[in-house]
């Protein structure tokens, strides 16, 4: 089976800090799931390493959210199957920075 | 003289701005938001190659960066950002008393080796003190200041736990001093790998037993380099001095109007000659009577004068944070602060006068100077 292609859209401070547009592409091998999504993403773009997960606890960000196909999909395990819909490409798994502070 | 400039680093909380200037420090060209919207706890700039310079940055939505700029902050590039406590961290004191497990949140302070522009100091929240002796690709705790016995015991500021002050003696490579909210004044002799209080003459009504060992709010150190055992420190209250590294310190807080404050720093070629900026009180963060005065003594301490000429003499109510005053090594000293009201003041006359670099920045965290020739 071929790897999938997956987008995974940004919040504006990570695309600045990669250096890269609202969306970006990632080849994920097996399973698709936020913990394989977010390996992807880092391996990709390592200045991104440590910014949406904790280094040390693995888990998300308090502050960062992960939606997908009108879901809230924060809550989720990471390593709970994405919908198909993201697995095939065909909608992308957006990575959002919380409406808060100031 | 004439081909000599100074560099202002600015750490923000939406950003780090760098501000340039000759050596009249009459105009001044700025560059920034760097960074922008990103918290800027603070930036400085190796002391053997000025172009070397590494910022915190963080955010509470994606955490911690470290960037660095070889280029004297030109360009920049995230480096490593992983700050991993050594073996199992253990616990500190919540504020309730409680034991609580050491978690990182944020780099406070970074402090470049006095030798080699690719190692570099961390004083980390919670407290601990990081290196990195590759320009920031990987870091290491130097886990004996956290281990000596005391941290157990160690309480967060109310500005959280956080390790805020690291300096290093110039004449012995060995010896670092660093400084945590709210356990105190620590030193190492031996590059970092043991380390042991050093508060004896601090008192701290606002603790139980005001003369312990560990537990005191210091909020700065300032040390001249010519005389690497005379040290300045302002605690959350009391402005302290030490003639012996700090094995033992006496107030010198004199006729300060008060003598709580966060800031405070040498002049560069005066070591009797000390700077601080008095705030009213530890609940009311700002200057006494709406009046943004320095404070400065050419005696070590104890008889202060006022600096007043061309600051906010009237509804003034900024803060000046810990590591937000510097001073230049100029023959004239110059000497800078930064305001929560987002000001950088500058004196190019050893604070007889100042005058705004800026006045609209953010919020002012850190500010650091660089004399480049």
């Amino acid at each position: 089976m071929n790897p999938a292609l997956i987008r995974v859209e940004l919040p504006a401070h990570l695309r600045t800090l990669a250096q890269v547009g609202a969306e970006v592409t990632l080849r994920v091998d097996g399973q698709v799931t936020i913990r394989s999504v977010i390996d992807a993403l880092e391996a990709s773009y390592p200045a991104l390493n440590g910014t949406v997960r904790d280094h040390v606890t693995q888990l998300r960000r308090p502050f960062v959210r992960f939606f997908a196909c009108g879901q809230d999909l924060s809550h989720e395990s990471p390593d709970a199957p994405l919908p198909e819909a993201v697995a095939s490409g065909a909608e992308p798994l957006l990575i959002v920075g919380a409406i808060a502070g100031g | 003289m004439a081909d000599e400039k100074v560099r202002v680093l600015v750490g923000t909380r939406k950003g780090a701005f760098v501000l340039t200037s000759d050596a009249k420090r009459e105009k001044w060209d700025i560059s920034g938001p760097h960074f922008a919207g990103w918290e800027i706890y603070h930036l400085k700039g190796s002391p053997v190659d000025p172009n070397r310079l590494y910022a915190s940055q963080s955010t509470g939505w994606f955490g911690q960066l470290i960037q660095r700029s070889d280029d004297g902050g030109k360009t920049w590039a995230p480096v490593n950002n992983k700050f991993t406590y050594d073996g199992v961290p253990g616990t500190h004191q919540w504020y309730d008393g409680t034991p609580h497990p050491w978690e990182f949140k944020r780099v406070w302070h970074l402090e470049p080796s006095l030798t080699d522009p690719e190692t570099v100091y961390a004083g980390i929240e919670d407290a601990a003190l990081f290196r990195s002796s590759d320009g920031g690709q990987s870091w290491h705790e130097l886990s004996g200041l956290r281990k000596h016995g005391s941290g157990p015991h160690w309480q967060p500021g109310a500005g959280g736990m956080c390790l805020h002050t690291v300096i290093l003696d110039p004449s012995d490579s060995g010896r670092i001093f660093i400084a945590i909210s709210a356990a105190g004044a620590f030193r190492s002799d031996d590059g970092g790998e043991t380390w042991r209080p050093i508060n004896k003459g601090l008192r701290s009504a606002q603790i139980p037993d005001p003369t312990a060992e560990v537990g005191h709010c210091v909020h700065h150190i300032a040390m001249h380099p010519s005389r690497p055992g005379v040290l300045f420190m302002q605690k959350h209250w009391d402005v302290m001095r030490s003639d012996d590294a700090g094995d033992s310190w006496h107030e010198v807080s004199g006729n300060l109007p008060t003598d709580f404050g966060f800031a405070i720093d040498v002049h560069a070629h005066e070591p009797e000659t000390l700077y601080v900026v008095p705030i009213k009180s530890d609940s009311e963060h700002y200057p006494l009577d709406g009046k943004l005065r320095v404070y400065r003594s050419r005696t070590g301490g104890n008889d202060w004068e006022p600096l007043t000429k061309g600051l906010p003499q009237s509804d003034c109510y900024v803060n000046v944070l810990r590591d937000a005053m510097a001073v230049d090594s100029l023959d004239s000293c110059g000497v800078y602060f930064g305001t929560t009201g987002g000001q950088v003041y500058a004196s190019a006359d050893s604070g007889d006068s100042w005058a705004p670099i800026v006045r609209d920045l953010p919020a002012v965290l850190s500010v650091e100077v660089q004399t480049l020739s």
